[in-house]
């Protein structure tokens, strides 16, 4: 765990609690409502329990003050993230509270940060990042189309999949204004209400019972000062976004991997199988010692890159994909032997661990894959 | 330990470095810094390193933390971090770093009197005394209590008779930390910790030639010894709990080591080349040696940030877990540093091959040795999950 401040430790101990008693395994479990995914009369989230949160400041912890935040710093959001990883609880805080924000910080003018800050601050308004239009992250790949119309923009083509994107009210688009899918050139955010004329959006049923969705845009208009940045230049802009997004992503699966950890060494400790406590074998000692080694690589990582962002650090962008390929190869792998290690009974949807194992391939694919991660780490760093 | 105030942090920090940068021999800088135990020969040859040693130990900051009268210089952990970042800044390195200040040292302050604390750790502290750990034995590698050394009461001394093995750097030793039986009824509580004198009568150290060429390591044979009685380290039959002290402030060193290794990615373009997008032209080794470094990062990172967190500064059960996250990084970095040299990181002398492949070549197989030295991969495996994650049996 990191050096953490008195106001840090009452955070963290305040989430720690909260999550275990508003939203254990079983909140999320009431969103399923077969094997497979949530059920269509689902939001993907709990309305109420995000009241709570936004009750208690989680929302405006990295808004300035200003708008009605706390300026509290990433690494203290990273905190409450992580401890809702553990529990998997399902909820628009990193969407809204860290990207949407983020953006807004990033690039948001003065009247644009006092318009959109404040709901995000109060949670009376979500907010979300589409970027995605297939199944993997290339932001340079973007085709949604905006064109000049009239004072403003019009926006047509697909986007998915947009996380929290059934309950947001304000998603932040990347659009290509001009050049070619591929062109870093070209690229431009813009803030568009999800209430927009022309904006058609349909719910995914994805295996972690959230509901991300798919955003059909025809010729969604966007007024001149609904801009986020320069025009065609948001390239960097995304890259700083997705940067922060993928780390937030990274700090809830540290928190899924020391939750999936924990629960399957208490099975260790109990199950008995050839007349032993199965956590006696060996071979299952190693495994859980070798596990619990990859864990530390993993705080270390996640730790980093959140007091990188708060510090501006100029190795934020290699952090980030360290942060985000390192959660996600521990997270693979524990989720995975969290299964084989509970055995029969780790196959069956009463059972938690199918819980983590299906939250943790959405993860690994949210803001930029494992792979993807690495190979932007690669680049940055000369391989 | 009191935390220091900020203020008097950065004036000490001004403080440490205004004295490195007059005292530190430039000549020596980013030289890899001599572990005192293998390479002695090459340090006294050094007449640079002799100064800066000699430097060192007036100042007492080879070992800052330990009191005056040890040979230290009486600071908190805090001051000594900060001459330690200082050292890095400029590229220098501590010459009095050996085995004895990194386990004997921190052992005897624990569990030495303190005529054995006077006796030993001005030495240790000025570099003259170098140390070696008898430990292991033909019989008894990674089940070390299964010792046999024997150690025998005779009223005025002890007598010490047995083999060891492994035994780092004994043949330039001028004094051996031992494992010794003193109860063959009892296991570990049968073991006893001694300090032995290496010019003592019955004493041979034969070196052994490893498979990369090197003859770091010995055997040491004790026929009939004579040890005095005053060079027992705590009580009789105590020696088993001293040692796994020692052992974690082993671990705790070997887990530290720096390691500020070079990045392997301008090697591969030279030796693979690049492709139309400047990448290292074998997606597969590239793909291996870019999670490797990662790994790496990562590993450095928790290296700083268990730091940050040990309250006390003494070395923690997670360093099980730790020690093999660095063997395993430094293996397989060592693995495919010889992997990108191809043929030219496969050969053993002659003017063909580099001065740098034939280190490499022997730095990978040296590097075997980093799973088994010090507890192997498997014992730090039992450890973690038996003291850290607190499994059964």
């Amino acid at each position: 765990m990191a050096v953490l401040n008195e106001e840090q430790t009452m955070l963290k101990d305040m989430a720690s609690e909260w999550v275990r008693d508003r939203l254990p395994v079983t909140a999320l479990r009431g969103l399923y409502d077969h094997g497979g995914g949530g059920g269509s009369g689902s939001d993907g989230y709990d309305a109420d329990a995000w009241a709570e949160m936004a009750q208690m400041g989680w929302c405006g912890i990295i808004v300035p003050e200003a708008h009605g935040g706390a300026d509290f710093g990433y690494l203290s959001l990273g905190l409450v993230i992580e401890e809702l990883g553990r529990t998997l609880a399902a909820s628009p805080l990193i969407s809204s509270a860290l990207v949407a924000a983020s953006a807004l910080r990033l690039a948001g003018t003065q009247n644009q940060q006092a318009r959109w800050l404040p709901g995000i601050a109060d949670g009376s308004l979500i907010g979300t990042l589409a970027l995605d239009e297939g199944p993997h992250h290339a932001p340079e790949r973007t085709a949604l189309a905006a064109t000049a119309s009239g004072d403003g923009w019009a926006l047509s083509g697909t986007k998915r999949p947009v996380q929290d994107g059934m309950i947001a009210n304000l998603a932040i688009v990347a659009t290509r204004t001009s050049g070619a899918p591929g062109d870093r050139d070209g690229l431009t955010l813009f803030l568009m209400p999800t209430d927009s004329a022309g904006l058609e959006r349909q719910a995914l049923d994805q295996i972690d019972a959230r509901r991300p969705a798919l955003y059909r845009f025809d010729s969604v208009n966007i007024a001149v000062n609904d801009v986020l940045g320069e025009v065609g230049k948001a390239a960097d802009l995304i890259d700083a976004i997705r940067d922060r997004a993928a780390i937030g992503m990274a700090a809830e699966m540290l928190g899924s991997a020391t939750q999936a950890f924990d629960i399957t060494l208490d099975y260790l400790k109990t199950r008995v199988q050839f007349g032993a406590i199965i956590g006696s074998f060996q071979a299952l000692q190693h495994r859980a010692a070798e596990l619990f080694g990859e864990l530390q690589l993993t705080r270390s990582a996640v730790e980093t890159a959140l007091a990188a962002i708060d510090a501006d650090d100029p190795a934020l962008p290699a952090l980030a994909s360290l942060a985000k390929a390192t959660a996600g190869e521990t997270l693979h792998r524990i989720s995975s032997q969290m299964v084989q290690l509970h055995g029969g009974i780790g196959m069956t949807h009463e059972h938690d661990a199918g819980l983590y194992l299906k939250r943790a391939r959405v993860a690994e694919q949210c803001h930029g894959s494992t792979a993807w991660h690495r190979e932007r780490w690669a680049r940055l760093n000369g391989y | 330990m009191a935390e220091m105030e900020p203020i008097d942090r950065e004036e000490f920090r001004q403080e440490a470095r205004a004295w490195l940068k007059a005292n530190f021999p430039p000549a020596l800088t980013n030289v890899p810094g001599l572990l005192f135990q293998g390479d002695a020969h090459a340090a006294a040859a050094n007449a640079d390193y002799q100064l800066w040693r000699e430097r060192m130990t007036d100042k007492g900051w080879g070992v800052p933390t330990w009191a005056p009268r040890y040979g230290g210089a009486g600071l908190t952990e805090a001051h000594g971090k900060i001459i330690g970042e200082e050292l890095a800044a400029i590229g220098g390195f501590n010459p009095i770093r050996s085995y004895g200040t990194m386990m004997l040292g921190p052992t005897l302050l624990e569990y030495g009197d303190e005529a054995q604390k006077l006796e030993h750790l001005p030495f240790i502290a000025s570099h003259e005394r170098r140390w070696c750990q008898g430990f292991s034995e033909p019989g008894a590698g990674s089940d070390l209590a299964a010792l046999q050394t024997k150690c025998i009461d005779m009223g005025d001394h002890w007598l010490v008779s047995g083999q060891k093995i492994w035994t780092s750097g004994a043949d330039q030793a001028d004094w051996c930390f031992v494992l010794v039986r003193t109860d063959t009824e009892r296991k570990q509580g049968g073991i006893s910790f001694l300090l032995v004198d290496m010019q003592s009568e019955g004493i041979e150290a034969r070196p052994i030639v490893l498979i990369s060429g090197s003859t770091h390591f010995c055997e040491v044979f004790f026929n009939d010894v004579k040890v005095p009685k005053g060079n027992l380290v705590g009580e009789v039959n105590q020696g088993w709990t001293i040692a796994k002290r020692l052992l974690q402030f082993e671990r705790n060193s070997l887990s530290e080591v720096k390691a500020d290794i070079t990045p392997l990615a301008p090697l591969a373009h030279d030796y693979l080349g690049t492709d139309a997008l400047g990448r290292i032209d074998s997606p597969d080794l590239r793909a291996r040696l870019v999670r490797n470094a990662m790994r790496h990062e990562a590993y450095m990172a928790t290296v700083r940030r268990l730091a940050a967190e040990a309250k006390n500064g003494g070395p923690s059960h997670g360093v099980s877990a730790l020690k093999n996250l660095w063997s395993g990084i430094i293996q397989e970095r060592a693995e495919l540093l010889v992997e990108i040299m191809g043929a030219d990181g496969l050969g053993w002398a002659g003017d063909p091959y580099s001065a740098a492949e034939k280190e490499a070549t022997r730095a990978w197989l040296h590097s075997k040795a980093f799973s088994i030295y010090g507890g192997s991969y498997e014992v730090q495996n039992n450890i973690t999950a038996k003291r850290t994650l607190g499994l059964p049996g």
